[in-house]
């Protein structure tokens, strides 16, 4: 619980699109669990932040989708942001359609049937989540996400308790999305050569409370 | 299914036998007609339009204490079960309410509105809204969390996120309190009828209640529970399997 004095504040619209994240500090009760994680991406940036299980990544990402706000620090980002969470979170009693139409009033039902397309789920538009497989239901979470045409994309370990080949179908998947709609994204992951695959710079969270590594190691040569 | 729709057959047929049983051992239609004897007074009171116009009158205060109930309920727990802050302060009077004797609200309530539908229909409200607020309380209070994230993320609309967030997730407890709201309700609207109205199915009890005539008595509460059973199974029960259709899908 923050001091409400020192509440972050979130969202402020941004000339140049960058996205700021300065936490002081974050605590759940008495506990510290960040302390003055500050980092900037740019658009169409993909950043990987990794980590022990526990650290705070969630609690970090939380805090920049503007879930969680009781932080000291601000953290600037644009306005259409889209999450994928650690699990799919989708509204179980509406069909796969409705799942995009609903939290995207602006999209059609066409455009709608062309994002469960592109993620291969056509033939699922009417189904509820609870009758498709935990891939399916993790892809739909991915064409929710995609169908705002975010400027800034969270993805929280979305690959994580897939077999592995279901879990390569994923992340091309999300590869080729990225590539296409080239949001700035932040994303979490257990996995280095995820990390590698996918962001163009890794941060890695340390220590209690934590704090990002000082070696935020560029890859693919490319800075913000 | 066809099962269980033949055992409830065979029981109420058993329930019956047993009615008819006791008639003929009383052998004192004054005291328990038997079931056949009723046909006949319950056409009389068909034909001439009392039965229905009766029951009309009681309807339509059950509809409206029902909606009254099931909507200031439905917006109390909601409000409870999302703010411990709000919920500490309204619980005792929630506790209060709960355990005052409906004769007391009603007494009340015609005691100082008078005894008019606005005193009648709001007894009946009061005594039920407690109930749907606790009821709801609990299904707010299972609110998923995530599902909240998701919404505040995606920066879904409030009425989008009641209408296909939050009221989804509450509905087994809507349809519970909705399901017990309208048994108590009904039963409470005979009783304010039978206290202080000129109409309705609790004020012609009262009246052959006066004449000691257990027939017109048992005919006019037989005809009401035949109508309220019927809205059970027409109306209650096909709209919770509609809403908990995904489940089963
Ligand atoms: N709502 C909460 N209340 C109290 N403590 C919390 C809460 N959420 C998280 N924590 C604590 O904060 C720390 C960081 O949690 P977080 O979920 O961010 O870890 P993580 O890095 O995402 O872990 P994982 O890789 O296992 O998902 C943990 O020690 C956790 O117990
Ligand atoms: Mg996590």
């Amino acid at each position: 619980m923050g001091d409400p004095a020192t509440l972050g504040t979130a969202r402020a619209p941004l000339a140049d699109g960058m996205i700021r994240v300065e936490i002081k500090e974050k605590r759940f009760g008495r506990l510290p669990v960040l302390s003055h994680v500050a980092f900037e991406v740019a658009p169409a940036e993909t950043v990987a932040i990794t980590g022990p299980s526990g650290i705070g990544k969630s609690t970090l990402l939380r805090i920049v989708a503007g879930i969680d706000k009781e932080f000291a620090g601000r953290v600037d980002t644009p306005a259409r942001i889209a999450m994928v969470f650690q699990e799919p979170t989708l509204l179980p009693w509406r069909s796969a359609r409705e799942n995009l139409t609903l939290v995207h009033p602006g999209l059609t039902r066409a455009e709608a049937d062309a994002a469960l397309a592109r993620v291969g789920l056509a033939e699922k538009a009417g189904d509820f989540p609870g009758q498709l497989s935990l891939g399916q239901q993790r892809r739909l979470a991915l064409a929710r996400a995609f169908a705002g045409r975010p400027e800034l994309l969270i993805l929280d370990e979305p690959f994580v308790s897939l077999d592995p080949e279901t879990a390569e179908t994923m992340i091309a998947l999300t590869e080729a999305l990225i590539k296409e709609a080239r949001p700035a994204t932040l994303f979490v992951t257990h996995s280095e050569t995820e990390a590698r695959r996918l962001a163009t710079r890794i941060l890695s969270l340390r220590g209690s409370p934590a704090t990002l590594a000082p070696h935020a190691v560029p890859i693919k040569g490319v800075n913000p | 299914m066809t099962d269980s729709r033949v055992v409830t057959g065979i029981s109420l047929a058993g329930l019956i036998l047993f009615w008819w049983a006791a008639a003929l051992l009383t052998a004192d239609p004054t005291i328990l007609p038997e079931p056949g004897a009723l046909i006949a007074p319950f056409l009389r009171e068909l034909a001439s339009g009392d039965l229905l116009y009766h029951l009309g009158q009681t309807l339509v205060r059950v509809a409206w204490a029902f909606l009254l109930a099931m909507g200031l309920g439905l917006a109390l727990g909601l409000a409870m079960g999302r703010s411990e802050r709000l919920n500490r302060w309204l619980d005792p009077w929630l506790v209060v309410f709960l355990n005052l004797p409906a004769l007391v609200l009603i007494v009340l309530c015609y005691l100082w509105i008078g005894l008019n539908e606005t005193a009648a229909i709001l007894a009946v409200t009061l005594n039920k809204v407690p109930n749907v607020t606790t009821v709801i309380r609990e299904g707010a209070r299972a609110v998923s969390p995530e599902l909240d994230a998701m919404a505040r993320v995606y920066r879904m609309s409030w009425w989008t996120r009641l209408t296909h967030v939050t009221l989804p997730q509450l509905a087994p407890f809507i349809a519970g309190a909705a399901r017990s709201g309208v048994a108590v309700i009904w039963k409470i609207v005979l009783v304010v009828e039978f206290l202080g109205r000129s109409s309705g199915i609790g004020f012609k009890i009262h009246m052959y209640f006066q004449l000691f005539d257990v027939t017109m008595v048992l005919v006019y509460a037989l005809s009401f529970i035949a109508i309220m059973l019927a809205v059970e199974w027409a109306i209650l029960q096909p709209w919770e399997r509609r809403v908990r259709r995904w489940r089963t899908a």
